[in-house]
């Protein structure tokens, strides 16, 4: 047990390197993550854009926030596909029977979607600059930003965790991932919900993704972020650690 | 005790209803090659999982090293290697990157230089730097066996190590067993190919409906059966030999 513990963050770090290997080289994955949403923001911005009226001068600045919830919400879908590949072939059983943690595998997977998400989000913010984001907020906006991402990706990713673990087959593992990409568009993220019929805007003022989006935007914008930070940390903390519990139950019984 | 690399007694294994292993006792001498022979389905690999602490008995004893396999897993894993069923290596990294994976979950000085002589020694160096999706199966079971050795481990399992082989494949997977034990390294492998468990194994036992029914070196096994008889028969080559002709490579068994 001991060298399997003092040695724990230098084998999660080799199995990071590995997933960030097999990212690196898989194109459809740095074209879903990263160049989709791009996408998505060139299309609304230049092409959508013109009709959307959010009251604010800035549409990029209005969007940003919710692109970075899609980018995520469709990366994470590829940690349940790795995860699945990994748990159909023999690796795992390889990694489980030498003297490491139990768990180091799986947390390499849940590192490298943390670290794979924070590069396209930055990727993205280059370019929203390049489209005229412009920002006021100061250094300590910017972290209460990243914190805000980081808890809302790795609360996703135990839920792809549960997906990647559960799935019987490769579409399975990704296919829970879809009403996630979806949530942000049934939020405040692309129009305000002023717009929406009742039974709509109801749901979406009351989602998870409506008060992430709202908190991130007040804080990009200097503005005071109100009561929206509280109930998006609350909403993030609850899924993640919900979640959790339930991929380490899984993860437990299903690889020994 | 210390001469025995495993040792099994009244090993027990249900699945819900199926009762798989139904008391199996065997031992395993350090340095030898040890083939578990039985049908598809038989529990070879359940037996496996449980040795190599993926799995959980229900009931029996198993000691691997000398420890226990269920109350001290992690002194079983530092001395022991699993190739599975399935080739355990990943497919997207190339078989240098592989090995120096291994080897750095192994906690050894050197990853690199371990991993170029495990290239060299299974004929790998070639194609180090392919990614492993491209390599043939054959090439992919060396490089499975090779990662079985990082760190030269005393006991390795193999599992169906020649399953899915051709021919010729198999025949190098032969080669690297016998390398193996003649260094000293203890084998234990399961098959379903009786040819196999002859060609390799010091020691053979025979497990059916759920526990081992023979177990002996092959002289043994051979003097339990009824004596041979001398029949006249015309000697028809078999498929594999017709083919392994063809191909030029019968000289290399």
């Amino acid at each position: 047990m001991d060298t399997a513990r003092t040695h724990f963050i230098s084998d999660v770090g080799v199995m990071l390197g590995r997933s960030m290997r097999h990212i690196l080289r898989s194109m459809d994955t740095i074209i879903t993550v990263t160049i989709m949403p791009i996408a998505f923001m060139l299309l609304f911005v230049y092409v959508f854009g013109g009709a959307i009226q959010t009251g604010t001068d800035n549409y990029v600045n209005y969007l940003l926030p919710g692109i970075l919830l899609i980018a995520i919400a469709s990366g994470i879908a590829y940690t349940a596909y790795r995860l699945f590949i990994d748990m159909q072939r023999g690796i795992f059983e390889r990694f489980h029977s030498m003297p490491i943690a139990h768990s180091a595998p799986l947390w390499g997977h849940v590192l490298t979607s943390l670290v794979s998400n924070a590069i396209s989000a930055v990727v993205i913010i280059l370019v929203a600059l390049l489209m005229g984001f412009r920002s006021s907020a100061g250094v300590l906006s910017w972290l209460a930003v990243a914190g805000i991402l980081a808890l809302f990706t790795l609360a996703l990713t135990w839920i792809a965790v549960i997906a990647g673990l559960s799935a019987k087959t490769v579409d399975g593992a990704g296919a829970f991932s879809y009403p996630l990409i979806f949530l942000p568009f049934i939020s405040s993220a692309f129009v305000p919900t002023e717009s929406m019929p009742p039974v709509v805007r109801a749901f979406a003022e009351n989602q998870p993704v409506t008060s992430i989006v709202e908190a991130i935007r007040s804080l990009l914008a200097g503005q005071p972020v109100g009561n929206d930070i509280w109930v998006a940390l609350a909403w993030c903390l609850g899924i993640l650690i919900v979640a959790y519990l339930f991929a380490m139950r899984i993860y437990n019984r299903k690889a020994a | 005790m210390q001469n025995q690399a495993i040792q099994v007694k009244g090993l027990q294994k249900s699945y819900k209803d199926l009762h798989v292993l139904k008391g199996v006792d065997f031992v395993v001498g350090r340095g030898s090659i040890f083939a578990l022979l039985g049908t598809n389905g038989a529990g070879k690999t359940t037996i496996v999982k449980i040795l190599t602490t993926l799995l959980k008995q229900d009931g029996g004893n198993a000691a691997v090293n000398g420890f226990d396999v269920a109350s001290r897993p992690d002194s079983v894993r530092q001395s022991i290697s699993l190739t599975g069923q399935f080739a355990a290596v990943d497919e997207i990294l190339t078989g240098r990157e592989n090995l120096i994976m291994i080897a750095r979950l192994r906690h050894l000085t050197h990853p690199r230089q371990v991993a170029d002589n495990l290239l060299s020694r299974f004929g790998l160096t070639d194609a180090a730097d392919r990614r492993v999706s491209t390599y043939s199966g054959g090439m992919r079971r060396r490089l499975d066996i090779a990662m079985s050795l990082v760190g030269t481990p005393q006991l390795i399992f193999l599992d169906e190590p020649t399953s899915g082989l051709d021919p010729e494949a198999r025949l190098e997977v032969w080669k690297t067993v016998k390398e193996l034990a003649q260094n000293g390294t203890t084998v234990f492998l399961t098959t379903q190919y009786l040819d196999e468990a002859e060609q390799l194994a010091d020691r053979i036992a025979i497990l059916h409906e759920g526990t081992i029914i023979a177990n002996g070196t092959l002289a043994e096994l051979k003097k339990m059966f009824p004596p041979a008889r001398v029949e006249y028969v015309e000697k028809q080559p078999t498929l594999e030999e017709i083919f392994l002709a063809i191909i030029g490579k019968k000289e290399t068994k």
